[in-house]
Order: structure tokens, then sequence, then C-alpha cells
């Protein structure tokens, strides 16, 4: 094999981190590493990918966790001919234990080719190429290890949560305990594919939405509170005494004009029914306002980038749900979503494309959620009702 | 013993222990410098944390070395972030420098924090996807080497969330940041009618196609399909299901970018990212043009944008027409669109900037 690889040398250059150097170091130790720095060398020089359709490959008993892929040269590239992906289900909020870590490292060094995306854009941890031989070990070893696989083709896929109260004030309800305690409960569903196309749960605790949950999952989760912001009225003449342009960057700036500085009392004044819990003077004054503390979420529901009909973001389903074990009401509505979904979907139909089909008004029926304005920004227009 | 269905590791046995204690308890934070926060507990205790950046793409010695320091200064707990950054939490003010110190001797960089240019979510690419109609590591590597200078500092007047997603499947799902870059194709699939016979199921290849573009092959001798050119906007659907229509072609594929997206409820509701540049051709290593492209747009929305205004906001603030104006990126009819929700973007009204 040609060991040049002068397109990719480039990447080492400058001052970001290179995954080139992370590939080469791979290299002198691994052959299937090797084989792949010299793959990703051919599609720059010859600017089209050099990977085949993936082929049912896994575990047993599984049929997701695992993404089939074969390169189209083996014969230039032997020890990357097969090259598959195993998606390994993060501890939720992408916390580790170095010992933790460490296990894991060491499993991918016996049996794939030392190579990984920490991590891949759906949550998992993702160990990146090894043989069709090397599955069933591997995952042997890491369930000893105390990993599972996460989700892949038309099954749940890997539930994903913010850092939440872990390490964040504004977080209204428990994300990591809520993301382990469906993760556990949904196994079945994570590992067995049935569905007409892939589902994803996503839990951000505040409207912040760290893990940019509306805009992915086709259930989404986003804290919010039912009461009102409290504010410390010191810590907010701590700002303004501080030269903070209170009234220019948070009263302007409050998108439903729930906010007065009240310059001669030096107070913040809340018209607290008009709030519509944004965020924006809590992100700007860490220090003085903080979210009430009557906490749950606003459940949504269909987001999706725009493989086939078109991109969505999630709809409000339900304005307030509080959200705390065993979390009865938030499976109950998932079983009824996929049950409905699963009847009347075609094949690679996600949740909002089948609901666009068939109607908001129908699969509210279906799952019993009485209609409520809160879900439409405003009510039709035109004349044509189904009565 | 084949075990199966165990799950995840239980999050609660990888938190440190300031953690731990303080959990739901924290009040407030702040932002120390760029790529260090301080968290403050009810309980009066704080934590310090030192987010750096990485490749994402990292090797298990990477990853032994991130260990490394975590042990030193972190009781042996690290976090990796949403954005693939890496996080060292200590309760002990006086580790931060020696965690900077020692991530920087790796070459990892402290920041990504407030308003920064955080890293890149991103998707295989050529190094591990058949349907990539671009680089995805390569790309963010080449961005990330000319926003360096946004990723160590928080001079911007918002974050600017970058994503590349390496075709429009966006895996990523990168339809709503600040700046997108994603992987296109322009040529219609080849289809090999043997390999159809053999690796496709016919009606679910038909069926697949969003503009009604693939039909049966009108010989009934040909067991295959026929795509209607004219129909097909190359979304690559047909060729997920069915391995025998591949669209990847060196001349025909590229990036689009698309701008102003947003997920935060802060002010403005989510939006969807829109494009303004419909087609660059892949240059690795370095795709020059497109990275240039990104620095325009970064450095007009700094030098015109409020304080706090996210880039889509910016623009809809100022109509896009003067977007194109002051970026100078000519706008032609691949911006006009006519796909499933088209109409909701023609303009229905005289209110406009020349």
């Amino acid at each position: 094999m040609d060991e040049d690889t002068p397109l990719l040398d480039e990447l080492e250059k400058g001052p970001w981190p290179s995954y080139v150097k992370e590939i080469k170091r791979m290299a002198k130790k691994n052959k299937a590493a090797k084989d792949l720095l010299g793959i990703q060398e051919l599609s720059y020089k010859d600017r089209v990918t050099h990977w085949k359709h993936g082929g049912i490959v896994g575990v047993k008993g599984y049929g997701s966790g695992v993404i089939g892929r074969y390169c189209d040269v083996p014969e230039k590239f032997p020890d990357a001919a097969a090259f598959h992906t195993m998606r390994i289900n993060h501890p939720a909020g992408w916390f580790y234990s170095t010992k933790s870590l460490r296990q894991l490292c060491d499993i991918w060094e016996q049996y794939g080719s030392g190579m990984t995306n920490m991590h891949g854009s759906t949550g998992d941890a993702i160990l990146l190429g090894t043989t069709t031989d090397n599955l069933q070990p591997c995952f042997d070893s890491l369930t000893e290890a105390g990993f599972d696989l996460g989700g892949s083709g038309s099954a749940l896929r890997t539930i994903a949560g913010c850092v939440g109260q872990a390490r964040c004030e504004w977080s209204n309800f428990d994300t990591l305990k809520l993301v382990y305690d469906l993760t556990m409960e949904f196994q079945d569903e994570i590992h067995r594919p049935r569905w007409p196309y892939k589902f994803k749960i996503k839990a951000s605790g505040c409207p912040n939405d760290c893990v940019a949950a509306i805009a992915r999952a086709d259930f989404t989760i986003i804290g919010t509170w039912r009461d009102t912001l409290r504010i410390d009225q010191n810590a907010v003449r701590n700002y303004v005494d501080n030269g903070f342009d209170i009234k220019k960057l948070v009263v302007d700036r409050c998108p439903s004009e729930a906010l007065e500085w009240d310059e001669k009392n030096r107070e913040l004044k809340l018209q607290s029914d008009d709030c519509v819990r944004c965020m924006h003077c809590i992100n700007k004054m860490t220090k003085a306002i903080r979210p009430g503390v009557e906490g749950g979420a606003t459940i949504l529901i269909g987001g999706k980038a725009p493989i086939i009909k078109g991109a969505y973001l999630s709809w409000v389903l339900v304005p307030f749900m509080k959200i705390e074990p065993p979390y009865d009401e938030i499976k109950d509505l998932l079983h009824k979503i996929w049950d409905w979904w699963d009847e009347n979907g075609r094949t690679r139909e996600r949740l909002a494309e089948l609901i666009e089909r068939i109607g908001l008004k129908n699969f509210l029926k279906e799952v019993g959620i009485p209609p409520v304005p809160q879900m439409v920004y405003k009510p039709r227009a035109n004349p044509y009702v189904y009565f | 013993m084949n075990r199966t269905d165990i799950g995840p590791p239980d999050y609660r046995e990888m938190l440190p222990d300031a953690i731990k204690m303080n959990y739901g308890k924290w009040k407030y934070h702040e932002k120390v410098r760029a790529g260090v926060l301080r968290h403050v507990s009810e309980t009066g205790d704080e934590i310090y944390t030192v987010r750096v950046g990485s490749p994402r793409l990292v090797s298990i010695d990477f990853i032994r070395d991130l260990c490394d320091i975590a042990d030193k200064y972190c009781d042996g707990h690290l976090r990796f972030t949403s954005r693939s950054n890496v996080e060292f939490i200590t309760d002990n003010k006086s580790n931060v420098n020696g965690i900077i110190e020692e991530a920087a001797k790796l070459g990892l960089p402290a920041g990504g924090t407030g308003n920064s240019i955080s890293n890149i979510i991103h998707t295989q690419g050529w190094i591990h996807c058949h349907s990539a109609a671009t680089d995805a590591s390569g790309l963010v590597k080449a961005i990330m080497d000319e926003m360096y200078e946004y990723f160590t500092s928080m001079k911007l007047p918002a974050f600017v969330r970058i994503a590349v997603a390496c075709c429009i499947n966006m895996c990523g799902a990168v339809h709503c940041s600040d700046l997108a870059i994603v992987g296109v194709h322009r040529k219609p699939p080849k289809v090999d009618n043997e390999k159809v016979l053999a690796q496709c199921e016919i009606p679910t290849t038909i069926q697949s196609c969003p503009t009604g573009a693939i039909r049966r092959n009108p010989d009934p001798n040909i067991k295959s399909v026929v795509v209607r050119e004219d129909l097909c906007m190359y979304c690559a659907n047909c060729f997920t299901v069915c391995p025998a229509m591949p669209l990847a072609d060196a001349e025909g594929d590229g990036v689009a970018i698309y701008v102003g997206g947003k997920v935060s409820n802060a002010r403005k509701p989510p939006m969807f990212s829109r494009m303004v540049v419909p087609f660059l051709p892949n240059t690795p290593p370095r795709w020059t043009e497109v990275v240039d492209v990104l620095k325009n747009i970064v450095e007009i929305y700094a030098g015109n944008a409020k304080k706090y205004e996210r880039m889509g906001e910016w623009i809809e603030r100022i109509g896009w027409e003067k977007f194109f104006r002051l970026t100078e990126i000519p706008f032609t009819d691949q911006h006009i669109d006519d796909f499933t929700h088209a109409v909701e973007t023609y303009r229905t009204t005289t209110q406009f900037k020349w």
C-alpha cells in the first residue's frame, strides 16, 4: 500500500486539533486504522466516498446498534474491507469515570480499529471500524464491562438529554434521571427495530434546549415552569451598579414585553402573566434571575431533518406536564403514539409526516388529548372544516 | 454468558463527588474566562469547569490522555458536551490552570463558552458513510482552523452554532444552526439494472421518491426502474432503500451553505437555517472557497449585529434582501423555494428594503 498521504497531511497543520493526527497515531499500531487513512486519502484524491451501502450484520438477539460498512476497494485496503460501526449507549449526560473509559478503550484496542467518535450526533459513543467476526466477542466484552449498544435503523434511537441538574441551575426537571429511566424501560424498542422508521426522544431541562430536542426529536421534552420567575432585586441592582444596561439588554429584548425597569425604585418589575419563559433575562443575569420553582416540561412532537417531506420543528402537544418518577404519564403517551404510528405509518414515514398526512385533529383524538390554543400560533383562516 | 439489554452504565456511578453533593442545588454560574465556568451551589460549594475542543474523531490513546488529566485533577471523572467538547470539572480553583496547561500540551484549546464559536456538530463524511456528498471531519478541521480565534474568545454578539452534514439526510440535524454546511448531489442516480434485480424491492424504491420521479422500466424484459431526470432533486432517498442507485459523482457533488437557524427559545422562537449558497464544489483538503464564504458571513455579522442578537435574529431584523447586499452573495432562482412549504416564504407585503 502507498503510504503517502499528501492531501491529508495538510490537515495536520493549523491550530485546531487534527483528526488526521489521531488516525496516524492509531495507524502505527493498527492495520485497520492504517487502511482507514489510505481510504480517506483516496477519497480526497477522487472526491467521492469509497464506502458501500451497509449489509446486515449485528450481534445475537439484536437488530440494531451495529452499522454494517464495507469499502468499495477491498483489494487495495484489505484490513478495512469490512469496517463496521458499533454504537455504544452513552451514560446519561456524557459523564464518565476514567475507569470505565479506560475499559472501553481496552476493549476497542482488542477488537477494533482503535478509532472512535466521542460522540456521534445522536449521542452514542461510536466505535468506528471492526470486522464481522469481531462483533460478537466485542459485544460480549462490552456487556461484561457494563456497556450496551444504542439504537439504529427503524428503532427507538439512543435517548439523550442535557447536563440538567447535575451542573445547571436552570433545569426544570431531572433530565439525567428521566433519560436513564426511559432508556432502561425501552431496551426492547431500542434494540429491535419494528417501526415504520426511526423515533427519537430528547430531553432539555430548559427552553435554551442545549440538545436541540425541538429540531430533531419526534418526542421532545423541554423543561419549563408553571409559576413565576424568581428575581433577586439586590442582585439586579448589583448588575445595574456595575454598568449593565438593563433597559437595552434585557427589558427591551423581552419578547412579550413582560419586564419593566423602575428607575425610581430601582426595581425590575415583572408582569408575570405575560412572561413566555424564553430564558433571555435569565441567561443574561444569571446571578439575579432564575426559573420558577414549580418545574415540569412542555411536550412537543414531530421534530425532524428534511428527509423526506421537509424539515419540521416539534409542535406543542402538552403545554405542561410534571416530570417525576415513575414517569407513567410520559410512558403511556409514548405507547399510544407508537401504536397509532405503527398502525398507520408508511415505510420511512416519520411521526410528523404521518400527522400532516392524516391531520393533527385526528391524531389528538387517537391519543386522547384535548385541543388547547397553546398548540397553535393562530387558528385556521380557511372555511374547510370537517364536522 | 450472553447478556443483553443491560442498558448503559448508570449515570450516578459516573458523577464526580462535587457534583453528587450539589445535584439539583445549583444557584448560579458565571464565565470566568473563555473555556472556564464557575458554578455556585446553594450549599456554598463551587466547582470549576474547563471546556476544551476536540476533533471528535479520536483514537483510544487520545481518550487515555484525557483520562490522565482527569485522574490528576478531577477525581477520575470527565464529561463530553453535546457539541463534542471535553469538560474537566474540579472543586479546587487552583487546578484550573494545570488542566488548561496540560490540555494545551495535547493541542487542545480551552474555549467554546459564551459568545463564541463552539465545536462543530458533524456527521461521518468520507471517513465512514456510503451516501456522503462531501467529507465532514476534514471540512470541520478546515473551518475550525479559520474560526479558531472565535473558539478561544467570547467576542461575538452571541454564540454562533456551526454544523456540517455530509448529505441532506442531515444525521446531525444541522437545519437549525447559525451556519450549516450540507453536502449535496447534483446528478440523478445511475441505475444499475442487474443490481436492482438482485438487491432492491421495486415497489419500495418507486414509493421512496418524494417527487414521483421513479417508474418501472417500460421494457417488460428488464426488471428494474427508470428515473425521470427532470423531476429528480437528488435527495438520495431511493439510494437509501436501493443500493443499486448511487448518486455520488466527483463533479456533481459539493456543498450548500445555510444560515440563520437556532434551537433556543430565547427571545425569538426556534427557526430553520435558510439557503444562501446553493452550491460550491468539493475542494479538499481545505475547501478554501467554502471557508472564505463562512468567514465573510461571520465577520459581517460580528460588525453589524446588536449585542446578544443571534445570526438569524439579526438577519430577520435587517431583512434578507439587506443580508444578500451586505455579504455580496448573489441571489439566484435556486434560492426561491419550490418544495412542500414553499409559499410560506413568498413576500406578501410591500414592505422591503432596496
